[in-house]
């Protein structure tokens, strides 16, 4: 395992203390929940889609500091992205978490989770909000699972 | 001192290391590590006694049907029980569980009846009377804990009526170490007419246990809790009941004779076992009953409840952590939250300092409902855990609050 500082950055604890777009959206016209029952992780986001782009983004709900933090900075790249840039960046951040090492992808402050691909047993906290995106996105109505 | 030193000797995995520290196993309630006796039992079992039993005539089959055999005496033995034909080996304490749903329940449950169990039950203890109640009509019905992590007082009785067939309780609370009062209870049950089944999946380990004097109708447990191998476990039933019941699985073993026309089955305790059993791991019990009693229980449960008492002080003097399941005369399970943490985090941390714990919902959702709490963090105690290791425990727990700032 890589040192722990590589997991737990500066950044991840200022999202999990301060989460960014937290709370309800008012005009949001996509909603999903993403719930991992085993670690008791629950979110729910909101999205506001307009003419194909993501207008507004906001989450509620509660979960360990790596799928809180990863929930706050997942809003904050998604503002104003289309929903096909949302999906590349999708991908992209699944392929960090997950397998590591580069992607083409620019996923600027996302980086700082890059970390999570050494700690296997995270993978599904970082990416549940990202699952989650994806459902909404395409209007799933069941709650997702990462587990 | 206690013989900790000479304890831990036996269990080989206690050597290594994780991350670069010494490990510091504190997951005992999920499953205990296993000492070099039992190791070597499987190990000589599979190169020098493997065969298949209670069939053969040549000499491997018969030395393996005795070693197996001899297993099921020893736990006999281990438990007290008046009959080794009482003891039925199953796959765990779960499938034990299922065993008696299933075949008692289906034949003796009618709609209408009553099934108790407890709000701190494991799910293996929940669901398969669930499934019970769907299947026959019967309902379920739920005895309340209180903010201790005890049974609510009076609850039992008020909640048994002629109707109850069967309590099914826990002896120890996995999530929360309660102890619960299996005296009293059977003694309620009996009056009422009901039967008892006790999991006993989180005691075997930490207190003597004589199901003769309990007067308990089933009882069950896991080897894999015990020292002893996964995939090996007890259910212990009370002859007459076993007798009356029907067999829940078929195949080979558990029958008489077949016929297309028809099949008559094995007697006690074969009636139970279809199939080739887990033969290693019944030998391997074996060897973990032997050596948790030439150690003897009341010597492991006085270490343990010394190392629980140091961690409760422990975290009596830490600000922000706040034990769940505080019930006098506990077993060795620490339950407990970090404020501001949420006990995943805590598990991350404290696995890079090579201390292992569990976190999460430990197969109670209902014990973590009733503290409106999403998971907890737990350490558990076994005989070979030392008061450093506690002490470990706690200065990885100041590196958690370090780290998060709180």
């Amino acid at each position: 395992m890589s040192d722990l500082r590589d997991l737990y950055q500066e950044v991840i604890f200022d999202h999990n203390r301060h989460p960014r777009n937290f709370g309800a959206l008012a005009n949001a016209n996509r909603h999903a929940q993403g719930f991992n029952r085993l670690c008791g992780d629950r979110l729910t986001l909101h999205l506001k889609v307009q003419d194909g782009i993501i207008q507004d983004v906001r989450f509620e709900g509660s979960g360990c500091a790596i799928s809180t933090a990863s929930a706050s900075l997942m809003t904050e790249a998604l503002k104003g992205k289309t929903e096909a840039e949302a999906n590349a960046l999708f991908e992209g951040f699944h392929h960090m978490v997950t397998e590591g090492g580069e992607t083409s992808v620019n996923l600027g402050k996302l980086a700082v989770l890059a970390g999570v691909s050494e700690f296997p047993a995270r993978v599904k906290c970082a990416t549940l909000a990202w699952h989650t995106m994806n459902a909404a996105l395409h209007d799933h109505q069941d709650p997702v699972s990462t587990e | 001192m206690r013989d900790v030193s000479a304890w831990r000797e036996q269990f080989p995995i206690l050597k290594r290391k994780v991350h670069g520290k010494p490990l510091v196993y504190l997951d005992n309630a999920a499953t205990t590590q296993k000492p070099q006796s039992v190791l070597q039992v499987e190990r000589h079992y599979y190169e020098h006694l493997n065969a298949n039993i209670h069939r053969g005539v040549h000499a491997l089959s018969q030395e393996a049907t005795d070693a197996f055999e001899g297993a099921r005496d020893k736990v006999r033995q281990f438990l007290n029980a008046k009959h080794t034909e009482e003891i039925i080996f199953t796959r765990g304490a779960t499938e034990a569980i299922n065993l008696v749903a299933q075949s008692w329940g289906r034949s003796e449950v009618r709609a209408g009846d009553e099934i108790l169990v407890s709000e701190m039950e494991h799910h293996a203890n929940i669901v398969p009377w669930q499934m019970l109640c769907e299947a026959t009509g019967a309902t379920l019905k739920v005895i309340p804990i209180d903010e201790r992590g005890g049974l609510v007082p009076g609850a039992v009785e008020s909640l048994m009526g002629e109707r109850t067939r069967l309590v099914a309780i826990t002896q120890v609370s996995n999530a929360l170490g309660t102890v619960n009062p299996l005296g009293d209870i059977i003694r309620l049950a009996r009056a009422a007419g009901a039967l008892v089944l006790v999991d006993g999946a989180q005691a075997v380990a930490h207190m003597p246990v004589d199901v003769t004097a309990l007067d308990c109708d089933f009882y069950v447990f896991s080897g894999h809790k015990l020292y002893g191998p996964t995939g090996i476990g007890v259910l212990y039933g009370k002859r007459a009941l076993l007798n009356k019941m029907p067999p829940w699985q078929g195949g080979g073993d558990m029958i008489a004779e077949v016929t297309f026309r028809k099949t008559t089955y094995n007697q006690l305790p074969y009636k139970f076992e279809a199939g080739t059993p887990h033969i290693a791991g019944a030998i391997g019990l074996g060897a973990a009953v032997d050596f948790v009693r030439s150690v003897g229980l009341e010597k492991i449960a006085e270490h343990e409840d010394h190392l629980l008492q140091q961690a409760t002080r422990l975290a009596a003097q830490m600000e922000g952590m706040r034990l769940v399941g505080t019930m006098p005369g506990k077993a060795s399970i620490l339950s407990f939250v970090l404020e501001g943490v949420h006990p995943h985090d805590i598990g991350t941390i404290l696995d890079s300092e090579g201390v292992a714990i569990r976190t999460g919902h430990h197969c109670a959702m209902p014990v973590m409902d009733h503290y409106c709490l999403p998971a907890t963090a737990r350490a558990s105690f076994a005989m070979y855990n030392t008061t450093d290791e506690v002490e470990v425990l706690f200065e990885a727990l100041h590196r958690v609050k370090e780290m998060f700032l709180i």
